[in-house]
Parts: C-alpha cells; sequence; structure tokens
C-alpha cells in the first residue's frame, strides 16, 4: 500500500476552484505521448506515456498458435499478456502474472477480439504484450491504447482502432482519467475501451459507487477524450510511416541470373 | 522513377473511411453501411477497378505466383514444411520438387536449414498455401548470404522494371533473388556481398526519399567507380 | 537462447564472411556497437537505466526499501538480482517461470555486483542483525538482438550509480547508494577459430563457445563465464581478457557519464 502516514488527515482531492491536486481541471486528461514501431523484433510496437505511467506494447502475429489444441480452425485466436514490472510500481511487484494481471489481460483480449478480422487468419494466433514500465493508475487504458497502435503497426486487419479512457468520480464529482491518489481516495473509477468511429464499447468496467446520472457523465468524458487520444494514435502511426512520395505497385517477380 | 514527383500518397488507417467512388473494394478494405473503409495501415492505390490498401508493414502475406526465398524447417516422408515468413508455413509436397523422391526419402535432397527458392501456388480460402520447385530458376540455394526486410519494401528494392537491384548487381557483380516475402539472396564475392547488403539497407532505410536511385548510385560508385568505366 | 533455426547457408556465410575479418553488420571483429544508456528512466524504481547495445534494448530497474538481514549474514544488506526474458523481447521468449539462460544471467550479472564488492554490502546496514537496506535488481529485457549479458550488466551498473537509498525510509535524508567499483563486462563469442565481440544475434546463434570477461577500473579481472558447449584455447582466453579490458575502458566511460 501507499504511505499511509502522509494521509491521516482527509485530503482534498478537489479544491474550491474544481482544481484537482496536480492543477487539472476535472474534465482535463494528463498528457500523452505516443510512438509507433519502436521495438526490432516484434511485428508491431508502441510506447506510450500517459502522466506518469509508462508503458511498451508489443505484437507478435499472425503466427501459428501453439499449442496445436489451442488452435481455432476457422478463426485467430486474439491473446493478450498483460503484465507489470516490478519496478514500476512504489512497493515492488513480484515477477509474474498475479490475478489482477491474468484478469487485465483477459477483457483485453476480448477488447481487441471484438475488432480484429480473425476468420481471415484461421489456426493462427495474435498474440499481444502489454509491458508497464511505470504506473500512475490507469494503466490498462494506457496499454489497450498502446497495443491498438502495436496492432495497426503489425498490419493486422481491424474495423478500427481501439481506445480507452477512465472517468470517475472524486471528492463527490465526476472527473475524467484519475491518477493514483485520486485513484486511491476517490469513491469511483470506470475504465472504458471504445471503437472511434461506431462507439461501441468493447471493454467496461467499473468500482466504487455511481448513480445512473454519474455514470452518464463520466462516459461523456471517457468518449470525448477518447476521440482526442484517437488523434493521437493515428498521428503516433502517420508520423513513423511518413510518406510523401511513394509507388506502391504490385511488384514484377525477383530477377534470377 | 524519383526525379519526377508521384502523387502525395496518404497512409490510411485501419477503420478510416476510403474514397471508392465507381470502385469495388478490393484487398485491406472492408464496406460496411454501404461505405468502404481500410482494413490495414497501408497507402490507397487504384487497380483495374479496385480500390485497395497495400499494406505497409506487417506479416508477408502469400499470394499465388509470388517467388519467395524460404527455409526448411521440418521433414516429413512426402513433403517439406518451408517457413517462408508467412503466417503459416507451406508445404512442399514430393511431387512439386523438381527430384524423383521415393516415398521417405525426402531428406536425400532437402534438410531442415536448407534454403530454398520457391513458388506460391495454392492460396486457399483458409489462407492455407502450397509452394513448388518446378518452375524455371526455382532451385535449392548454396552460399550467398540472405537478407531480410519488410515485405512492402520490396518493390522500392526492385526498381521499376527491376532497374534498382539490377544497379545494385552490376556495380557488384554479385547474383541476387529478391523474393516477394522480402527475403533476398545475394551470392558473389565476400566483399562484394557485403556491398549489396549495405547498399540493400540503405534502400531500405529510405525507402521514402526522393532521390533515392541516385544516391545509392553515388554510394557504389564511390565503391566500384563509374559503372561501365 | 535462441530456438529458431538459422539457414545453413547463412552460418556459412558468417563463418566465411568472419573468417576474412568482417562482420555481417559491417563491424570489425573487435568493434562493439553503439551503445546508449539512458539513467533515471523510470520514476517509481529508486534507480534505473535504459540501455541499448545496437538493437538490443534492456530496462534495469532497482527498488529499495528496508527490512531483516539473512539470519547468517546479520551485518549484510540484501542484494537479489532477477531476469525477466518477456515475450516481447523475441519470438523465442515464452511467459512463464524463468529458464536456464534468464536464470544463468541473473546469477552472472549478481555476481558481477557482489563478489566485486561494486555495492559494498556491508555499508548497507542501518541497525546491525535488525534493519538493513535490501536491494532488488530486476533486469527487463525489451528486445533482443544479441549479447544480453553485456547490455543487462551495463544496465546494472548504470541504474546502482544513480540509485538512492530512499531517506523517509529511516527518518532521514535521500543518500546516493554507495559504488565503490565498476567493472564492466565485455563477451566474446568464438565461430570456428575466430573470435567476435559483441556477437548480435546472428552470430551467437552461429558461436561455438561464448566467453564474458568484466575487468575493473585498474585493469584487474572481476568476473568470468563461459557458454555455449565449444572451448577455448588458453590463448584465446587471454586474448579475450586483454581486449575485454581494452574494450571496457571505453565503455566505462560511458556507463559513468
Amino acid at each position: 500500500m501507499e504511505d499511509i502516514e502522509h494521509f491521516e488527515k482527509e485530503i482534498q482531492l478537489v479544491d474550491g476552484t474544481g482544481r484537482r491536486l496536480d492543477g487539472r481541471a476535472l474534465d482535463e486528461l494528463r498528457p500523452i505521448k505516443i510512438e509507433a514501431g519502436v521495438l526490432k523484433r516484434a511485428d508491431g510496437s508502441a510506447y506510450l506515456e500517459w502522466g506518469d505511467n509508462r508503458v511498451l506494447a508489443a505484437v507478435y502475429g499472425p503466427r501459428e498458435a501453439h499449442p496445436r489444441h489451442l488452435q481455432n480452425p476457422s478463426r485467430a485466436l486474439v491473446q493478450c499478456r498483460y503484465n507489470m514490472a516490478p519496478f514500476s510500481v512504489s512497493d515492488r511487484k513480484r515477477p509474474g502474472p498475479d490475478r489482477r494481471s491474468v484478469e487485465i489481460s483477459k477483457v483485453t483480449s476480448e477488447a481487441f477480439s471484438a475488432v480484429v478480422f480473425t476468420e481471415q487468419f484461421p489456426r493462427t494466433s495474435v498474440d499481444i504484450f502489454i509491458e508497464v514500465l511505470q504506473a500512475d493508475a490507469g494503466t490498462r487504458c494506457a496499454g489497450i491504447t498502446a497495443a491498438s497502435v502495436a496492432l495497426a503497426d503489425a498490419g493486422i486487419p481491424m474495423r478500427d482502432l481501439v481506445v480507452a479512457c477512465a472517468s470517475g468520480k472524486i471528492a463527490g464529482q465526476v472527473a475524467l482519467d484519475l491518477d493514483k491518489e485520486e485513484d486511491n481516495f476517490g469513491d469511483a473509477d470506470c475504465p472504458m475501451a471504445i471503437v472511434p468511429r461506431t462507439g461501441e464499447i468493447v471493454l467496461l468496467q467499473m468500482d466504487g459507487h455511481l448513480t445512473e446520472d454519474e455514470f452518464d457523465r463520466a462516459t461523456k468524458y471517457s468518449m470525448d477524450a477518447a476521440m482526442r487520444i484517437y488523434e493521437l494514435q493515428k498521428d503516433a502511426l502517420r508520423r513513423r510511416y511518413a510518406v510523401r512520395a511513394l509507388e506502391e505497385e504490385r511488384a514484377e517477380p525477383g530477377v534470377i541470373q | 522513377m524519383d526525379s519526377s514527383a508521384p502523387p502525395k500518397r496518404q497512409l490510411v488507417i485501419p477503420g478510416e473511411p476510403i474514397d471508392a467512388r465507381g470502385l469495388k473494394p478490393g484487398e485491406g478494405t472492408f464496406v460496411e453501411d454501404g461505405k468502404v473503409f481500410a482494413s490495414q495501415l497501408g497507402i490507397r492505390a487504384e487497380h483495374q477497378g479496385y480500390v485497395d490498401v497495400i499494406p505497409i508493414g506487417g506479416r508477408y502475406i502469400p499470394r499465388t505466383d509470388d517467388e519467395v526465398v524460404g527455409q526448411v524447417v521440418d521433414i516429413g516422408p512426402s513433403h517439406w514444411l518451408i517457413d517462408i515468413a508467412s503466417p503459416y508455413p507451406a508445404p512442399l509436397h514430393a511431387t512439386e520438387s523438381p527430384w524423383r523422391v521415393e516415398f521417405g526419402e525426402t531428406s536425400r535432397f532437402l534438410e531442415v536449414g536448407d534454403a530454398v527458392l520457391v513458388k506460391v501456388f495454392n492460396v486457399d480460402e483458409t489462407k492455407r498455401v502450397q509452394v513448388t520447385m518446378r518452375d524455371r530458376g526455382l532451385r535449392r540455394l548454396t552460399g550467398g548470404q540472405i537478407v531480410e526486410i519488410s515485405h512492402s519494401k520490396v518493390p522500392r528494392i526492385i526498381g521499376k522494371g527491376g532497374s534498382m537491384i539490377s544497379m545494385v548487381k552490376q556495380y557488384t557483380k554479385t547474383q541476387a533473388f529478391v523474393g516477394q516475402n522480402g527475403r533476398i539472396w545475394i551470392d558473389g564475392e565476400v566483399g562484394d556481398i557485403v556491398n549489396a547488403v549495405r547498399a540493400i539497407h540503405m534502400i531500405d532505410e529510405h525507402a521514402q526519399a526522393l532521390g533515392l536511385t541516385e544516391a545509392v548510385e553515388a554510394f557504389l560508385e564511390g565503391i566500384y567507380g563509374k559503372r561501365g568505366a | 537462447m535462441s530456438n529458431e533455426v538459422i539457414a545453413d547457408l547463412m552460418r556459412e556465410h558468417i563463418v566465411k564472411l568472419v573468417q576474412s575479418g568482417r562482420r555481417v553488420d559491417g563491424r570489425g571483429l573487435e568493434e562493439t556497437r553503439k551503445l546508449t544508456i539512458e539513467k533515471n528512466y523510470i520514476k517509481t524504481a529508486e534507480g534505473s537505466a535504459r540501455v541499448k547495445l545496437g538493437s538490443t534494448d534492456v530496462l534495469v530497474g532497482v527498488k529499495i526499501s528496508t527490512g531483516t538481514p539473512y539470519p547468517d549474514t546479520p551485518n549484510s544488506g540484501v542484494l537479489t538480482t532477477s531476469v525477466e526474458l518477456i515475450p516481447m523481447a523475441s519470438p523465442t521468449f515464452e511467459s512463464g517461470p524463468p529458464r536456464p539462460e534468464a536464470i544463468e544471467l541473473a546469477r552472472v550479472v549478481d555476481r558481477g555486483i557482489r563478489e566485486t564488492k561494486t555495492v559494498d554490502m556491508e555499508k548497507l546496514v542501518i541497525t546491525p542483525g535488525e534493519k538493513v537496506w535490501v536491494l532488488f535488481i530486476d533486469i527487463h529485457a525489451l528486445d533482443y538482438d544479441g549479447n544480453l549479458f553485456d547490455a543487462a550488466s551495463y544496465g546494472t551498473l548504470s541504474a546502482l550509480s544513480c540509485a538512492t537509498l530512499p531517506g523517509k525510509m529511516v527518518g532521514g535524508v535521500d543518500q546516493q547508494l554507495p559504488v565503490d567499483h565498476w567493472p564492466v563486462s565485455v563477451t566474446a563469442a568464438k565461430i570456428r577459430d575466430k573470435i567476435v565481440f559483441d556477437p548480435h544475434l546472428d552470430e551467437e546463434r552461429v558461436a561455438d563457445a561464448r566467453l564474458t570477461v568484466a575487468t575493473d577500473e585498474n585493469g584487474d579481472i572481476r568476473a568470468m563465464q563461459k557458454g555455449l558447449s565449444g572451448s577455448f584455447s588458453y590463448d584465446e582466453v587471454r586474448y579475450v581478457i586483454s581486449t575485454a579490458r581494452r574494450l571496457g575502458n571505453g565503455i566505462r566511460e560511458i556507463v559513468k557519464a
């Protein structure tokens, strides 16, 4: 747990003027930076900073699914492994998956299964790896946002990118994108992942206490923010593949001597 | 050619709408509510009445008639399994080889670790692929080196009408085969192979740049002197 | 470490090239790849460094807390080193418990710090027999293109060199972790009868034997590890030692910066 000694007295997450501990307004996102194509071995990759979160996402695939008994004869599997590095949190985390990581891996795999054209690659697996290098709450949203870019970078066919963002409630008020302290001492947190083009929700979790009206407002915050983050994802991909002039025709067969 | 100014090509992102007026949806696209969208990261292109998205990056996806550089990864009594850098390894049946192979005798002709030049001749709806070695020029490769680049750079390495790779071969006096799967086989004197590989890496890194052909020629000239001199 | 099949003709080509004093990436036999080190890369760690050696990319985090000493060493701090070869770094790395390669790497790096007294464990005592500083070194391979031994070792030394002992755990001020020595490891691979330094991935795959030598700022030998199933002659070992010393001096400047 955190250095609880600090917080014996009641901590004010939102001040009288609606400013949060880090100076943000209730509907303000932490700064986000995304870079596509950062690793050599992986088929696709992306690095993302979101506030003090730092995550690395990598994709291998489509590749033959192993073990063979897991293969699906009519579609590709989408398998995600979310993992936190031991040094990513204040109290060192022991290496290896814990129950939280396993759960996040599962819901993330399911989110991407909803957009990947899995029927184009039967018997294979699209393997997504999300590694949290530094954590400050919202790592699953950061991971999903980065993994979408990595999937596009890997050339995996999809209906759209997926964007994730969380909103919650702090000091009784709905707020966008909670950081670690707000998540620890706030009243609710609700991470969500959407398909930006259609607004479909492919990941939804919530803990805490929200009225229906608060949920509607939180969702609006998240979805509006998601559209802004979507632009950052596209921008990262465009920068990686800055195309000025290129004739991409079907090439003639190689010349043999 | 490099020196003229080809039209600006916009990168499209999965889920982005594509202008498909008067065209049918081709590869790398999908249709939803009557509108066409990109399913892959790539460049929009038109070809024979279709609008396609040519993928940038990602794995090589085999197409019929592609000639590729592969590697034997497994052997059965009547076939070999060839890794062609795509999601599925491709079987090469004994009947598709240039030899007369008795049942169980496959390892006499090709072993695990051998590099081969093969052609994709059958891709079915489930993306199962078969390859053949029965066409002209296809064979087991010996000697030389294999370089791997992104398959999407292959057109640039080959160049218009084969001009780019021909130039590299002429200067370095090497043989080369550019597989559609992004694997390139080069053979010749060891030092010349090193220079050819450097030229290929140059093209791979700067594929989007204008004036690339001139830059590569200048690099090769710097080592070998003027062509035909 | 890599089980991927390498085409025989590539194996022959690398051997032929090396015989003529050249390498596939254009380096000389004694030349090491470009090394960049970013210290203090992770805020949640007490010390950290991200190392890129060519395309091999390793992130090392040092987490420091307080705890009880081991009963048989009451006047010594506690140091544990672990390595995670995460699946995103190579298609040949699988998730699961550490493989022998990861364990060997962790133990070699650990000895390189502990036995060399790079960090003097006896300086890490707070109250003898009761309370000592506990160090966890976590080595996270992000992208594997050969020579994890050296990348991990440079990362570890760099991370330790910028680590602070958190004052708030002992009611005092932050202190620099004392680093007393600077052992730098250099790895060589033997390909037939030729020796190359800082082997990249393909060279590792065709190497017959591997030797890692760590030398300190005085030119003395502080650690050695031989790997793979081939052998070295005594003259070859002496040659690797003297070259490792020379190359190590240059690398030490980069690590200490």
